[in-house]
């Protein structure tokens, strides 16, 4: 007969092997980082721009422009681009994230000389059609309208808000805002922030000497000079805790309540995160265990503490029940406090060290996912010796200092607390 | 190329194995071949409740998800109207643990009052997290009762209501597991860095003494065709208007099946298909349509979404997105615009490739459909579909009398 009760061997882990980047830099100084792995005939081609000038009476100004890149240049209409993009089996992405924006391509490397180009093009000749910014703005307002009706979208807003003023990290878009966008300051905007000196390539994949030779050719003599400032952000601090919205037909109310924070460059950011994991990190988590798996109060509650390149925050988020909510709060002030008062059980932190190191391995799939960890060090000043601390740091930490961790940084009563719904 | 060896237990367990040194994890996925297709009309919402209870200890084992986390693995598991499926991702050296805990649950649930009952609770809050407290939240379970009939597809795997879920009761769970968790009934594919030889010897230590159960025999009503189109019109508290238009199709195993995925990607597959470029764009009619169909198993849906701009009535989009759908039954869609189509999934496919987990629930899902090597022959499908298929599959598809259409229209104050 096996034994059914007791777990079979394991191993902890030992070693993750990343695959570090090799960086390259083209005539114009435009760096280019590479992760050459895998076997598919396929790249991604990332190019990142920081986000500049931010300007709170123009809020929309970097989304807008980086939404609509695919939207018509000098030379190709939208439908043109779009028509060979999609012919060629490509995937253009735009991205606007706090701190970058960023214009990926996804391609076969069989099509590459036919793809990429498209992404100069784009990328040097972009001029947003009035025709295109007024669909645009129209579409999206549309959409803004959708999600202000969903409770999570409303409590995100207001949270970000709170914690980050008009600043980028915390503005919040009214449709009046849309009606602003000026196709001018587009223009504007695009000359400023998508030129070589602020620009940064990632590709991963199959690479061979050829990607990086139409690298070159394609980009490497783009020439453009616009002056620009990168942003900085001074957050002021809010006094008022707490924030309420009433929605008479809601059946459950959205919570996202936290602090701002420490981000990756800190030293305490590797066992802030082994805490926050504890709390709310993964599905064993104690927030989950409690407020889940005990009471039933939720579908799904999380923590995390996200990193900003000038700030950071710490946040937990759930929909409840709205009869619960009350009750759900005071269950995750209780979890808190216990973080600060109790030390976590061996058995407990054991777990937590070994679930994080699987998801470490787990998260270094293929090449694309090695190359999003080079992004969550470069754009720091990191790197990759932060990983060696970051293991060390999982494989090491005590409870005691743990507790010390959750004593300097959950300082629950300080707290902003947004809740969305019924209380 | 996803290869993979294949062997069945005595107990029916049919096991797929796909060596992958690419990288330091492995995966186990295990189909179960049930999904809310299967269940008592008087009890619907119950496979995807199940599968929370899966969660709630097993026989030998109080707690499934701990023990995993502690050898560094993590799992999930969903259900659709078609099957439910579990997945297990862990660092390949530990892959002994994922046999050990997904063998006892196979062998026996502890069948917990408490699970169940707290369990109950979380389902209710996903019904009403994802269904009832969004804006279109509850469309399909609006329309499946509208577009079906007979078949079961018409509730939706959360469950027809909330009733149905707080009814549940421990016997109907343990008759549940008898039906259909057992090794006739599910399929597994271990995947990653691990060697046949080692998976053959785990599973005949911990699946191989399983009993193999009953086989479930399905014998579903068969949906009859639609011969009278269908509409209805609901106001809510939503903001825009919005039309869902559901056309019946062949399930995924049918020889048309590739063509028909291609006419969705036509109209809708990227920012040069047809609805985006002449609706939204050029005639700015909506500001966001599309078209996708369910690759269900069984009579499946075609279903184009629409919001029309706030100055469009309901009459012109109605209108507008017929002429789309007739234009793919009078002309032929180009050659150009067909090698479009094709070279796009080619790359889909090349792209899915780089996922462990897709690989082995791919494997899975066409091991169910009668051959995991399907998987490897998709592309041909495809790219053998002509223009003139493409247009006898739109006027197979696309007849007003064949239509359900629900009008979401937003409730207007004055």
């Amino acid at each position: 007969m096996i034994d059914r009760k007791n777990p079979p061997a394991s191993k902890a882990i030992e070693k993750v092997d990343f695959i570090k980047v090799k960086k390259h830099q083209l005539s114009n100084h435009i760096p280019v980082f590479v992760v050459n792995a895998g076997e598919q005939e396929l790249v991604r081609i990332e190019f990142i721009f920081g986000n500049v000038n931010w300007d709170a009476a123009k809020p929309l100004l970097a989304s807008a422009t980086n939404t609509m890149l695919n939207d018509g240049t000098s030379n190709l209409s939208g439908a043109q681009i779009a028509a060979q993009i999609d012919y060629y089996g490509a995937f253009f992405q735009t991205e606007y994230a706090y701190d970058h924006s960023s214009v990926t391509l996804f391609t076969l490397n069989k099509h590459l000389q036919s793809t990429l180009p498209l992404v100069k093009e784009i990328l040097t000749a972009s001029n947003f059609p009035q025709k295109e910014l007024d669909n645009f703005i129209n579409n999206q307002k549309q959409k803004l309208k959708v999600s202000l009706e969903k409770n999570d979208f409303l409590a995100k807003r207001k949270f970000n808000e709170v914690l980050f003023g008009d600043t980028l990290y915390g503005y919040t878009a009214e449709e009046t805002d849309f009606d602003a966008l000026q196709q001018e300051d587009l223009v504007k905007y695009f000359a400023q922030a998508y030129q070589p000196k602020n620009c940064t390539i990632l590709v991963a994949g199959k690479v061979g000497d050829d990607v990086l030779y139409t690298l070159e050719s394609l980009f490497g003599s783009w020439n453009s000079e616009y002056p620009f400032t990168p942003n900085a952000f001074d957050f002021k601090i809010n006094e008022e805790k707490l924030y309420f919205k009433d929605r008479p037909n809601a059946i459950q109310s959205a919570i996202r309540i936290g602090i701002p924070s420490i981000n990756r460059k800190h030293p305490d950011f590797p066992g802030l995160q082994v805490l926050n994991t504890l709390l709310g990190g993964y599905f064993g988590s104690r927030l989950m265990n409690n407020i889940r798996e005990d009471k039933g109060y939720t579908y799904g509650i999380g923590s995390a503490n996200a990193s900003l390149q000038q700030s950071g925050y710490f946040v937990i988020a759930s929909e409840v029940g709205a009869d619960v909510c009350d009750a759900t709060l005071t269950e995750i002030a209780k979890e808190i406090n216990i973080l600060k008062t109790d030390l976590v059980p061996d058995e407990e932190l054991q777990l937590v060290k070994n679930y994080l190191m699987g998801s470490l391995l787990g998260s270094l799939e293929n090449a694309f996912s090695h190359a999003d960890k080079f992004k969550n060090l470069y754009f720091y000043g990191l790197d990759y010796d932060y990983y060696d601390r970051y293991i060390t740091t999982i494989k090491n930490i005590s409870a005691a200092e743990l507790l010390n961790l959750a004593n300097k940084y959950l300082d629950f009563d300080n707290f902003y607390k947004v809740i969305v719904g019924k209380k | 190329m996803v290869r993979f060896e294949r062997f069945t237990l005595e107990n029916g367990l049919r096991v797929l194995v796909h060596e992958d040194d690419t990288t330091p994890m492995a995966v186990l996925n295990i189909l179960y071949d049930v999904g809310a297709r299967d269940e008592n009309p008087a009890q619907t919402g119950f496979a995807h409740l199940f599968e929370h209870l899966m969660f709630g200890g097993s026989v030998n084992i109080p707690s499934y998800d701990e023990p995993l986390q502690r050898v560094g693995g993590e799992n999930n598991a969903f259900t659709s109207n078609d099957i439910t499926n579990y997945y297990i991702t862990l660092p390949a050296d530990n892959l002994e643990t994922a046999f050990w805990l997904e063998s006892d649950r196979m062998l026996s649930l502890a069948f917990s009052e408490k699970s169940l009952e707290v369990q109950r609770n979380v389902v209710c809050e996903e019904f009403k997290q994802r269904y009832l407290n969004q804006p279109y939240g509850d469309v399909w379970l609006k329309l499946r009762p509208l577009v079906y009939q007979k078949h079961p597809y018409r509730w939706a795997t959360i469950g027809k209501e909330l009733s149905h879920i707080e009814d549940a009761k421990i016997e109907d769970v343990k008759a549940f597991f008898k039906k259909h968790y057992n090794p006739q009934n599910a399929i597994m594919v271990v995947g990653g860095n691990i060697k046949l030889a080692d998976v053959k010897k785990l599973c005949e230590k911990w699946f191989g003494p399983i009993p193999s159960g009953e086989k479930y025999h399905r014998n579903l009503p068969v949906e009859p065709a639609q011969t009278e189109a269908i509409s209805e019109t609901i106001y809510a508290d939503v903001p825009l208007n919005a039309i869902y238009k559901v056309f019946k199709m062949p399930g995924k195993g049918d020889e048309n099946y590739a063509a028909i995925d291609l006419i969705s990607d036509i109209l809708s597959q990227g920012k040069s298909s047809r609805l985006y470029r002449n609706l939204v764009k050029d005639q700015q009619l909506f500001s966001d349509i599309k078209a996708y169909n369910y690759g269900s198993l069984d009579t499946g849906m075609f279903v184009i979404e629409a919001k029309p701009n706030e100055n469009v009535s309901i009459a012109t989009a109605e209108e507008a997105i017929w002429k789309e759908l007739e234009s793919l039954k009078t002309d032929f869609v180009s050659e150009e615009e067909l090698t479009k189509v094709k070279n796009k999934l080619e790359s889909v496919l090349e792209f899915s490739e780089m996922s462990l987990l897709d690989k082995a629930m791919n494997l899975a899902f066409y091991e169910l459909m009668g051959d995991a090597d399907m998987l490897n022959h998709e592309a041909e499908l495809y790219l053998k579909v002509s223009q003139q298929q493409i247009r006898e599959q739109a006027n197979e598809l696309f007849s007003s009398e064949k239509a359900t259409t629900l009008y979401y229209l937003a409730q207007t104050n004055d």
